[in-house]
């Protein structure tokens, strides 16, 4: 272990350099740049209020803070889960050819969909003030689904991207679960008010629904909800042990398969 | 090594540590029949079977050791296993069985630039590339200046690397790789980088740490190059060890086995 670390202290500085790329040249050819990381989620929830405002009852909470709680989190998970399954084949040239710790790539791409994540933030603060959103202490609970959410990710990334690099195809098959995700995220709804839930069980078991419910509870100022805080907390160190044990046991085939 | 120099005026030194070590070195592919890479193509076969796979070992029972400052070439035909056992020895490739022990930080320049990142320009690849080779931050920043000069890329540092020629590119890659004095360095044949100019400067350069005492690993298939740069040598032919000592006798032998194949 001591070895492990000692290697990730001398690699550190790629770490850094890697998300620095990242962000660098996700904005580098639009005018707006970086500009957009506001810009994308403000311009959802604008859509999303005009089309769904009529789901959410008089006595609920603030529809567009409501949207922007769950739609911020899951698009975060949705690309950080994206990039990281496709970290490993990207750099193929380069495992190939240079030694670094191959877990580089999927942690520098989780830690850079989570600096544009933690960015985004900023809309979300600026439109509860805007709404007039009452922030009580209680807000500081929204650390916990913050956190977790990382680890979450990280961990289903690295599994993703050991997978894929033995099956392609799993890129597409992605697709269609995240979609499942993001139905059962509850993004521009109430699971209570939905009609008659004949499956209410997926939404216990979605990790991301249960952060999402915590994180809205912190910003309107309710306590957490514990049942979904342990869920999280268990869920995202199961893939977070799972995924680094995966990827160490398999990351000395990947050169054969990239 | 230098025994046979009794007229040496300092005091003899102990053999030199060894600082590459390769014990029964074993790599083996598994090189599938047919490419399995879609999941449903792996159930189905796994249903029925079918998952069939030609092992193939591409170096086999490989021992030998490197000492400090030794310049050591292998040889070999196509297809001997030279590169396999480079990328071991650097580091990218796990051994199948046996062990390799590396005491020491490698330079690899093998395909130079094979790290950078096309969108990004020269100046931030000089980073990217230098954190991938292990480089800190302070360091390459301090250094910064000596590479692009080194280089000669001029104004085109601060151009996207994918409007370099391959020349530009090779040049860049090779002023990051060799901006250290590497302990060990590991050639894929004799570099051929960039211009007459710039090769020549190249040879300079490697030459300068050749007699600065770095370790050399050269990869080739003419026994010219080994007899020019090398001390040592050592013949790998379809993935086993068949010779090794001084490079002139390896030469010799290597030069002879290639006329009787003719």
């Amino acid at each position: 272990m001591p070895t492990a670390l000692k290697n990730f202290s001398k690699f550190r500085y790629l770490l850094y350099e890697l998300i620095k790329k990242d962000i660098k040249l996700k904005y580098r050819s639009s005018i707006l740049g970086v500009l957009w990381t506001l810009l994308e989620p403000l311009l959802t929830m604008i859509v999303l209020t005009i089309v769904f405002s009529g789901l959410l009852g008089k006595g609920d909470d603030n529809f567009p803070v409501y949207i922007l709680c769950g739609r911020l989190l899951y698009s975060f998970f949705s690309t950080g889960t994206k990039t990281a399954l496709k970290s490993i084949r990207k750099n193929s040239s380069t495992i190939k050819k240079v030694y670094v710790p191959k877990y580089m790539y999927p942690l520098a791409s989780t830690f850079s969909s989570y600096m544009i994540f933690l960015i985004s933030l900023i809309v979300l603060v600026g439109v509860a003030i805007y709404e007039k959103v009452t922030i009580t202490p209680a807000i500081l609970g929204a650390i916990f689904p913050l956190i977790m959410v990382f680890f979450l990710t990280l961990g289903v990334g690295l599994i993703l991207s050991v997978l894929d690099v033995f099956f392609r195809d799993l890129e597409y098959l992605w697709t269609v679960v995240l979609m499942l995700i993001m139905y059962t995220c509850a993004i521009f709804y109430k699971v209570e008010s939905l009609k008659s839930v004949t499956n209410e069980w997926i939404f216990k078991i979605n990790p991301l629904y249960s952060l999402i419910v915590n994180f809205r509870n912190a910003i309107f100022g309710r306590p957490l909800d514990m049942y979904h805080f342990w869920y999280a907390l268990a869920f995202s160190a199961a893939v977070m042990l799972f995924g680094s044990f995966l990827f160490y046991k398999k990351q000395d085939r990947f050169i054969l398969y990239i | 090594m230098a025994e046979e120099n009794i007229l040496e005026v300092k005091p003899k030194k102990k053999p030199k540590k060894k600082v590459i070590e390769v014990n029964n070195l074993g790599v083996r592919f598994n090189m599938a029949e047919q490419k399995v890479d879609s999941l449903k193509e792996y159930f189905i076969r796994l249903v029925h079977r079918n998952l069939k796979y030609k092992e193939f070992w591409a170096l086999r029972d490989v021992s030998f050791s490197i000492r400090k400052g030794d310049r050591v070439g292998i040889l070999g035909l196509n297809g001997a296993g030279k590169s396999t056992l480079l990328k071991v020895i650097a580091g990218v490739l796990k051994a199948t069985e046996g062990t390799v022990t590396v005491k020491e930080s490698v330079v690899p320049l093998l395909e130079l630039g094979a790290g950078f990142d096309k969108d990004y320009t020269g100046a931030e690849n000089i980073y990217l590339y230098g954190s991938m080779l292990g480089y800190k931050r302070e360091f390459i920043r301090e250094k910064f200046d000596e590479i692009v000069k080194f280089s000669e890329l001029g104004d085109f540092i601060n151009v996207p690397v994918k409007n370099y020629s391959s020349g530009m590119r090779a040049r860049l890659g090779f002023s990051i790789a060799t901006i250290v004095d590497p302990q060990i360095l590991i050639l894929d044949e004799v570099l051929s980088v960039g211009d007459a100019k710039f090769k020549k400067k190249s040879a300079n350069k490697l030459k300068k740490m050749m007699k600065s005492g770095v370790t050399v690993l050269l990869v080739s298939h003419q026994g010219d190059q080994v007899r020019t740069i090398c001390n040592k040598a050592i013949i790998l032919d379809h993935g086993k060890l068949i010779a090794s000592g001084k490079a002139e006798e390896i030469c010799d032998q290597y030069e002879e086995m290639i006329s009787k194949k003719d």
